[in-house]
């Protein structure tokens, strides 16, 4: 281990790494424009800043992946210059990636392998491994798979495999996104044992209460330019967010007096087997839902959430009709479309690809999903009048910003296109709204403008049911709140009632009434 | 008895050109690659390897002709597909149309002539064993190289860190990337390696299976080879057995015809490809996880600098 050096204060001394300038240009677009940042020894020191604010572009220069266009880097006091990411490592620089640098295919041990640079031998490596990862009570079999493991197990190979390098620094990209808070809490004692042993940390994320309280310093990155650098305990997470935006963003509000009507969707004991051998059997899934209500649904992901999308939005049917009712109408073994005219819209998780065809137009996309129910097209010819002027209200409704009046999908930044894809199907005034992850990915600001028009939509008489990972979001607009564990739907909660411990336990896999195991080790 | 010997035979012969052409494809996909230009490659190893060895009168000479010749048609693919990202399904088919009109001109030349085919092994004793000994120790020089190096790569595929890498390359780029392996380089040395294999395995028709070329000698071959690969579900061991198996229906079929059994030539020649449809159901059906193919397979890979 490192001697943990006294710096304190940094009153004295050199950083450890400093950059000076740093900026890096695509063609005409500066993804970073001269920033400096100086990081200690013995310091968390958070990254924050929206999509698309240049923080990955920064670490990925830090850690070799991407050369400057100008500006340098310097290390313990001297220039560095990085060829790529296995120089990086020398240094002791490591990087715990956002979405996994993993190989399904390939066990532990051999993927731990891929990220050390192969001096020792498979079996000594084996043996380190299993020493590192008890040291720091992150159990891992080397011999499994990793398309066998869970989320959290996936991120502890990661993290083994850069403590391995016994880095003097690491870059750890969002790593708490896809965890559930007990997990977070586990992964918060390893980075804080990790800082007393004298190493440097740099912390990506979007969660300013989980910054405040584990960081020291934390720099705000906007456009990509540095916009300052702070002690985020001395902020609060208004004020962090007002830094990361540079506006204050619209506080999100339910209409007064929102009446539940009557049951428009109901799940009867949903049982299904996935179709691919990496998915998740769904178990007896009930659920009912009224006009005029928003039931929000919590978890892990990868524990059923996109095999319910599926089996919701009929992209995968049911033998029995009456699994899924929809305003009062058998529909577990109906097709998107026949779903569609009863009167249900949803709205996928992944943007491009699911939701919207990239490289087709705006007005395409509205005729793919409003083909069926909106008069958009005519004895087989479609009404290009109709489908333009649907992008038109969904632009002006839902505020698309757009370079022209009917771009290709993909041309949309990720909060614009969003916007668009829940205004094509709010527009249709459905009565059933199923949607995934609203707002993953999207800017604050078109997260607030979208969080207020499912709210506005429930307060409309539709039923809207959420499937988000955003424990905050969630608690923002829901009325109650269930959680998805290994393919079992929870019981439903008040979302006043639903506190993060408690859906914690239900999204680590815990049932409420047995208190005395409150966290499974094994996630 | 001596009839059994010669099926035998005739078995290992029909078979190692698909065990070469389709070792070298198993490692380029095992990479990500997929390369549908094997026919093309083949034909034109077979093409150079018969020209070279019939001007220098070395089945040696004419085999490493054969080799160069399907290297340098892999580098065309590899320039489309991994320098400029074209899609590879398109350029594979593309390179082997290209193969077989280029074959057939620079063979036309040698249409007609014929060489002394490539020796057998001959060990005084062993050799000379009834049955076995033939079999055993009578084989040309290809067949005893066609198992070596099935032998090597599953030795380099599991057992070294060279071939750890390749198959991180092929499970998923953009981590071998993140990782700061060169993903492209990595796939260029596989593609070449398919090259070099699928030209070996082409030269071996007309230096070893017939002493003389004819266009389009390789007649599917190079296909039966890629059905081979996924019938072997990308192993190496599977993949022996595959393209014995591959090479038996094909001399099956020579038999069947000649004893008049009624049963069509065409139905026998469609059975390895039928055989690797039946397969590919029984994998994905017995399959509790994880993927069997390479996951990257055939997927365009362009990093971001």
């Amino acid at each position: 281990m490192l001697d943990p050096t006294p710096t304190g204060l940094h009153s004295g001394g050199t950083p450890l790494l400093q950059t000076v300038g740093l900026t890096k240009r695509y063609g005409n677009f500066l993804a970073n424009e001269a920033i400096d940042i100086d990081i200690w020894p013995q310091q968390i020191h958070a990254l924050l800043g929206e999509n698309g604010a240049g923080k990955s572009t920064l670490v990925k220069t830090i850690y070799g992946l991407i050369q400057p266009s100008e500006g340098e880097m310097r290390w313990q006091g001297e220039k560095m210059v990085l060829s790529g990411p296995s120089e990086a490592r020398a240094r002791g620089i490591g990087m715990v990636f956002q979405h996994f640098s993993l190989f399904d295919n390939l066990t532990v041990a051999e993927n731990v392998a891929l990220g050390l640079d192969g001096k020792e031998s498979f079996k000594d490596m084996s043996a380190r491994l299993e020493e590192v990862s008890n040291v720091y009570g992150l159990p891992l079999d080397p011999k499994r798979e990793v398309w066998q493991l869970s989320v959290g197990e996936r991120q502890r190979i990661e993290i083994v495999r850069v403590l391995m390098q016994n880095p003097k620094f690491l870059i750890l990209d969002e790593p708490t996104a896809v965890l559930t808070p007990q997990e977070a809490d586990q992964l918060f004692i390893v980075l804080d044992r990790l800082k007393a042993e004298g190493r440097a940390i740099l912390y990506i994320s979007h969660k300013l209460e989980e910054v405040k309280r584990l960081c020291d310093t934390a720099t705000i990155l906007r456009g990509g330019k540095k916009v300052s650098t702070c002690n985020p305990q001395q902020e609060t997470a208004a004020s962090l967010a007002r830094m990361m935006v540079g506006a204050d963003i619209k506080e999100v509000k339910a209409a007064a007096g929102r009446k539940t009507t009557v049951p428009r969707l109901v799940v009867n004991d949903l049982n299904m087997e996935p179709d691919d051998p990496h998915g998740v059997r769904l178990a007896n899934i009930s659920l009912e839902l009224k006009g005029g209500e928003i039931l929000g649904i919590a978890g892990v992901a990868g524990n059923g959430q996109d095999e319910l999308f599926a089996a919701l939005s009929g992209e995968r049917q049911c033998p029995d009709p009456g699994t899924i009712v929809i305003d009062g109408h058998a529909a577990g073994h109906l097709s998107i479309t026949l779903r569609r005219k009863l009167g249900a819209a949803f709205v996928p998780e992944e943007r491009l690809g699911h939701g919207t065809a990239p490289r087709m137009k705006l007005s395409e996309n509205a005729l793919l999903t409003g083909h069926a129910a909106s008069g958009m097209v005519q004895h087989g010819f479609v009404n290009t009048a109709a489908t333009l002027s649907t992008v038109d209200r969904a632009t002006e409704t839902f505020d698309v910003r757009k370079a022209k009046r009917d771009p290709e999908a993909a041309s949309l930044s990720g909060g614009n296109l969003q916007k668009f894809i829940v205004g094509r199907e709010i527009l249709r005034n459905p009565a059933v709204l199923v949607v995934s992850q609203p707002t993953w990915g999207v800017d604050a600001g078109a997260a607030a403008v979208i969080r207020q028009a499912l709210l506005d939509l429930a307060a409309s008489g539709a039923a809207v049911l959420v499937t988000s990972q955003d424990l905050d979001e969630l608690a923002e607009i829901t009325d109650r709140i269930a959680v998805m564990f290994h393919g079992h739907l929870s019981q439903p909660m008040a979302t006043a009632e639903a506190t993060r411990e408690k859906l914690g336990l239900l999204m680590g896999g815990s049932s409420l009434e047995q208190k005395e195991a409150p966290h499974a080790v094994s996630a | 008895m001596a009839l059994f010997e010669a099926i035998i035979l005739s078995v290992l012969a029909a078979s190692t050109p698909l065990l070469i052409a389709a070792i070298g494809e198993l490692v380029t996909e095992r990479a990500g690659v997929l390369n549908l230009g094997v026919e093309g490659m083949m034909i034109m190893g077979a093409a150079c390897g018969f020209g070279g060895a019939w001007l220098s009168g070395s089945v040696i000479v004419g085999a490493l002709c054969g080799i160069v010749a399907g290297t340098l048609m892999s580098l065309i693919f590899a320039l489309m597909t991994l320098g400029l990202a074209v899609n590879q399904v398109a350029t594979g088919l593309a390179l082997t149309i290209l193969g077989i009109g280029l074959s057939g001109l620079i063979g036309a030349g040698f249409v007609g002539e014929r060489i002394t085919p490539a020796p057998h092994l001959y060990i005084p004793g062993l050799t000379d064993i009834p049955f076995a000994g033939r079999i055993l120790f009578g084989e040309d020089g290809f067949i005893y190289l066609s198992l070596a190096l099935v032998i090597g790569v599953w030795l380099f595929l599991y057992r070294t860190q060279a071939g750890l890498i390749l198959r991180a390359a092929g499970d998923n780029h953009v981590s071998a990337h993140a990782l700061g392996y060169p993903v492209l380089r990595i796939r260029m040395f596989a593609v070449m390696f398919g090259g070099a294999c699928a030209g070996l395995a082409g030269a071996y028709l007309p230096l070893a299976y017939t002493p003389f070329f004819i266009p389009g000698m390789t007649a599917g071959r190079g296909w039966i080879a890629l059905a081979l690969v996924v019938f072997a579900s990308w192993r190496p061991g599977r993949l022996v057995i595959g393209a014995y198996l591959f090479g038996a229906v094909t001399i099956l079929q020579l038999h069947t015809q000649a004893l008049g059994l009624g049963i069509p030539s065409q139905f026998m020649s469609a059975l390895p490809y039928l055989a690797t449809v039946i397969v590919l159901v029984l994998i994905s059906r017995a399959r509790t996880g994880g993927s069997t193919a390479p996951a990257a397979l055939g997927t365009v890979f362009v990093p971001d600098r």
